[in-house]
C-alpha cells in the first residue's frame, strides 16, 4: 500500500506516524525479551551489560549460567516437573475443552451462554481469585485423596497441580475450537450417520481431522498458560511441583542469578520453536481440508 | 385394499406431524405410500414441509406424531447410521480432507467390508457417474458437478434400496443440471432403487418423476404422475405452482355435468370444467393452460363461448411465439403458439377472439 499521489499533507503526515506507532508498538513488544538475550551471556553474575560486553571483549560472556541451569539440581527439579504437568494439563484441557466446544455448538443445548461464561471464567476471572479459590478448593480434595483413597503425598500434589492448570487452559481450547467449529459444515456430520458411521467413528474421521488446527492452537495456548503460569502454582503445589516460573520467580526474589536469564532465553527458543512447529501443522491440516492449493 | 396397498409400500408415512417449537405445525397430517422402485420428486416452495419430510424419513429430525415406516417396519426409533439409506446433499457434503476415493470407500469402510471389496465397489460405483480418473483428487479440486457426481457414487457405493437426494442441483447451471437430471434417472431406474427427490425446480420434478408429490403449507396438494400434475391440477394452488398458468377470476353460473359457465368479473361468460367447485354461485378461479388457448374459431365446439383480447405483446423465443393479451382486465394473459410456417404473428394493438375447449379450462378453488 504505497501512498497515492493525491494524498494530501494530513495524508501524508498520517502515513509516516502510523509507521512510526508500529515500530514503536514492536519495540515495546519485543526489546525486553530481546535485552534478556544478550545479558543471559554475562561472565558476571549481574542483571547489567558490563563494559567488557559493551566492548565486546570475549572475555565479558560465558555460557555459565546455561551450565548452572543444566547442573542445579533446584533448576532441574523445576524443569522436570514443569515437563510433566503442563503436558499432562493441557491434553486434560484439549480433551474436555474439545468435547465442550462441541457440545456447545449444538443448536439444542439449553443455557448455552451461561454454561459458556462458566467455562471461560477462568480466564476472565483475576487470577490471583481463581488462586485462592483453588487453594481451598484443591487442599481439601487433596486431604481427602490422601486420607481416604491413601495416595502418596508427591502424587497428589501433581494431581492438585495438573488440575488446576487443566482448569485454567479449558478457556482457550473451547474458543478456539469453537471458531472452528464455526465454519465445520454440520451435513457432513449428518453425511457420515447417513453412510452407517455412529456417532464416535463420525467423530475421529470426520469432524476431528477438520477441527484440527483450533484443536492444535488451542492446545499451544493451554500448555503454554501452563507453563507459564507462576500464580496457581505456588498456591496450589508445595515445593516439590515447584515449576520453572515458580523457581524463576524465587530466583528473582532470594539470589538474583542470572539464571533467570538463561532460562528466560531458552524458554523463548523453546516457543519460538513450538510456534513455529503448530503453525506448520496448521497450514498442512489446512491443505488437507482443501482450502488451499496444493 | 388399503391391505394390499399396505403390503406393497417400501416407503409410508402415515398421519406424520412434525412441529419444531410445539406450536406450529410445520408437517400437517402426511401420508404417503412408496412402492418399491419408484422415484418420487416432493416438489414445493421453501417452508412446505418438503425438507423436513426428507429429514425425517433420513431421521435426522423426529416425526412429532405418527409414523414412518420402511420396508414395513417403523424407523421412528432408529437412528440415522443404522437405516441403511443413501443420502446426495445440495451443498455435496464431501469430506474435504479424504480423496475422492476415500469418501466412497467411507460407508464400506463403516460396514467392515474388506480392502478389495471395498476397491472393487468404489471403482464400480465412479464408474457409473464416469468419474473413475478422478480417485485421487480431493473435492477441492473438482468442478460443482464433478463434485455431485462423487456425491452420487458415494450414495449409491453401498447399495442401499432407498436413496434421498436434497435438491442436488440447485447450486449447478442450467446445462449441467440437465445432464445430471438424465444420470440420476438413468442410475435409479437402471439400480432398480427407490428414491425420494425433493427440489423446488418444477422442470426438474416433471422431466425425473415417476410421481410429484407437491407440498404446500405442510401437505400434500396433489401426489400423482407429471403429466396428470400438468394437465389436471386438483386446485389452484397445484395449478399455479406447476407451469405456466392463465387464471380468471368469476363466479359459477350453472354446472351441467362435467362442464359449467362461469361469469367473470367483468360480465363475460366463459366454459369450464368443474373441479373443486360445487354450488352455483361459488367463487372460482379458472385456469387455462397458455398453449391450450384457441385462436380459430373452427377448432372449438359451435357453441363455446369467446372473449375478446387486445393484444398488448407479442414475443418472438424461437421455437414458440408468446403473445402477452388482455383478457376480461387482466393483463397477463399469455398464449404461447407454435412456430409453424401459417402461423399468424400477432401486433400489439390488434383484438383477436379466444376461447378453448371446455374441458382445457378447470375451475379451481377462488
Amino acid at each position: 500500500m504505497g501512498l497515492p499521489p493525491y494524498a494530501t499533507l494530513g495524508q501524508r503526515i498520517w502515513y509516516y506516524s502510523f509507521r512510526v506507532i508500529c515500530g514503536l508498538i514492536f519495540f515495546f513488544l519485543i526489546a525486553p525479551i530481546v535485552v534478556v538475550m544478550p545479558l543471559s551471556f554475562n561472565a558476571q553474575d549481574f542483571f547489567t551489560f558490563t563494559p567488557e560486553m559493551l566492548r565486546l571483549d570475549p572475555a565479558g560472556y560465558s555460557l555459565k549460567h546455561y551450565e548452572d541451569f543444566l547442573t542445579n539440581p533446584q533448576w532441574q527439579l523445576a524443569m522436570k516437573n514443569s515437563l510433566i504437568i503442563a503436558p499432562i494439563a493441557t491434553i486434560i484441557s484439549v480433551s474436555l475443552g474439545t468435547l465442550a466446544a462441541i457440545g456447545l455448538s449444538q443448536s439444542h443445548v439449553p443455557f448455552k451462554g451461561a454454561i459458556m461464561a462458566i467455562l471461560i471464567s477462568p480466564m476472565i476471572v483475576p487470577l490471583i481469585i481463581s488462586a485462592t479459590g483453588m487453594f481451598f478448593f484443591y487442599s481439601s480434595l487433596g486431604n481427602w485423596m490422601e486420607s481416604t483413597l491413601g495416595l502418596d503425598k508427591g502424587f497428589v500434589g501433581y494431581v492438585k497441580v495438573i488440575l488446576a492448570h487443566a482448569v485454567l487452559g479449558i478457556p482457550f481450547v473451547i474458543i478456539t475450537v469453537t471458531a472452528t467449529l464455526v465454519g465445520f459444515d454440520r451435513s457432513l456430520t449428518r453425511a457420515a450417520a447417513n453412510m452407517g458411521a455412529g456417532p464416535v467413528t463420525t467423530f475421529f474421521r470426520v469432524q476431528m481431522p477438520l477441527i484440527l488446527p483450533g484443536v492444535i492452537s488451542g492446545g499451544l495456548f493451554a500448555f503454554i498458560t501452563s507453563f507459564d503460569e507462576v500464580v496457581v502454582v505456588l498456591f496450589v503445589g508445595s515445593a516439590s511441583q515447584k515449576t520453572l516460573p515458580w523457581q524463576m520467580f524465587i530466583g528473582l526474589r532470594e539470589q538474583i542469578s542470572p539464571t533467570i536469564l538463561a532460562v528466560a532465553t531458552i524458554l523463548v527458543v523453546i516457543s519460538i520453536c513450538l510456534l513455529t512447529t503448530v503453525e506448520l501443522l496448521r497450514r498442512r491440516s489446512e491443505r488437507l481440508r482443501g482450502m488451499s492449493p496444493g | 385394499m388399503a391391505d394390499i396397498a399396505t403390503d406393497q409400500a417400501f416407503v409410508e408415512f402415515e398421519r406424520v406431524q412434525k412441529s419444531y417449537d410445539g406450536e406450529v405445525l410445520v408437517v400437517k397430517d402426511l401420508n404417503l405410500s412408496m412402492p418399491k422402485g419408484e422415484f418420487l420428486t416432493m416438489l414445493g416452495p421453501s417452508g412446505s414441509g418438503k425438507t423436513t419430510c426428507l429429514m425425517m424419513l433420513a431421521g435426522f429430525e423426529t416425526a412429532t406424531h405418527g409414523d414412518i415406516r420402511l420396508d414395513g417396519v417403523s424407523i421412528n426409533n432408529i437412528p440415522p447410521h443404522k437405516r441403511g439409506i443413501g443420502m446426495v446433499f445440495q451443498n455435496y457434503a464431501l469430506f474435504p480432507h479424504m480423496t475422492v476415493a476415500e469418501n466412497l470407500s467411507f460407508p464400506l469402510e463403516v460396514r467392515k467390508i474388506g480392502k478389495s471389496d471395498r476397491e472393487e465397489k468404489v471403482m464400480r460405483a465412479l464408474g457409473m457417474v464416469q468419474m473413475q480418473d478422478f480417485a485421487g483428487r480431493r473435492p477441492a479440486q473438482l468442478s460443482g458437478g464433478q463434485q455431485q457426481r462423487i456425491a452420487l457414487a458415494r450414495a449409491l457405493v453401498f447399495e442401499p434400496e432407498l436413496v434421498l437426494m436434497d435438491e442436488p442441483l440447485g447450486a449447478l447451471d442450467k446445462q449441467l443440471r440437465e445432464t445430471l437430471q438424465f444420470e440420476i434417472t438413468r442410475l435409479a431406474h437402471d439400480l432398480g432403487i427407490t428414491t425420494v427427490y425433493v427440489t423446488h425446480d418444477q422442470t426438474e420434478a416433471l422431466t425425473m418423476s415417476d410421481r410429484v408429490a407437491v407440498f404446500d403449507d405442510g401437505r400434500i396438494q396433489q401426489l400423482a404422475p407429471p403429466d396428470a400434475l400438468y394437465e389436471e391440477p386438483q386446485n389452484s394452488f397445484v395449478a399455479q405452482f406447476i407451469g405456466e398458468n392463465n387464471t380468471l377470476l368469476g363466479i359459477i353460473e350453472k354446472i351441467k355435468g362435467d362442464t359449467c359457465e362461469v361469469r367473470l368479473d367483468d360480465g363475460s361468460i366463459i366454459d369450464a370444467k368443474p373441479i373443486n367447485v360445487t354450488e352455483v354461485g361459488q367463487r372460482t378461479r379458472v385456469s387455462i393452460r397458455p398453449e391450450r388457448v384457441e385462436m380459430d374459431k373452427t377448432r372449438l365446439n359451435p357453441d363455446a363461448h369467446t372473449l375478446k383480447a387486445e393484444v398488448l405483446e407479442f414475443i418472438y423465443m424461437g421455437d414458440i411465439f408468446r403473445t402477452r393479451l388482455r383478457v376480461a382486465g387482466n393483463d397477463d394473459f399469455v398464449i404461447k403458439t407454435r412456430n409453424a410456417p401459417d402461423q399468424i404473428r400477432l401486433t400489439p394493438g390488434t383484438v383477436v377472439d379466444i376461447g378453448w375447449m371446455a374441458q382445457d379450462c378447470r375451475a379451481l378453488d377462488a
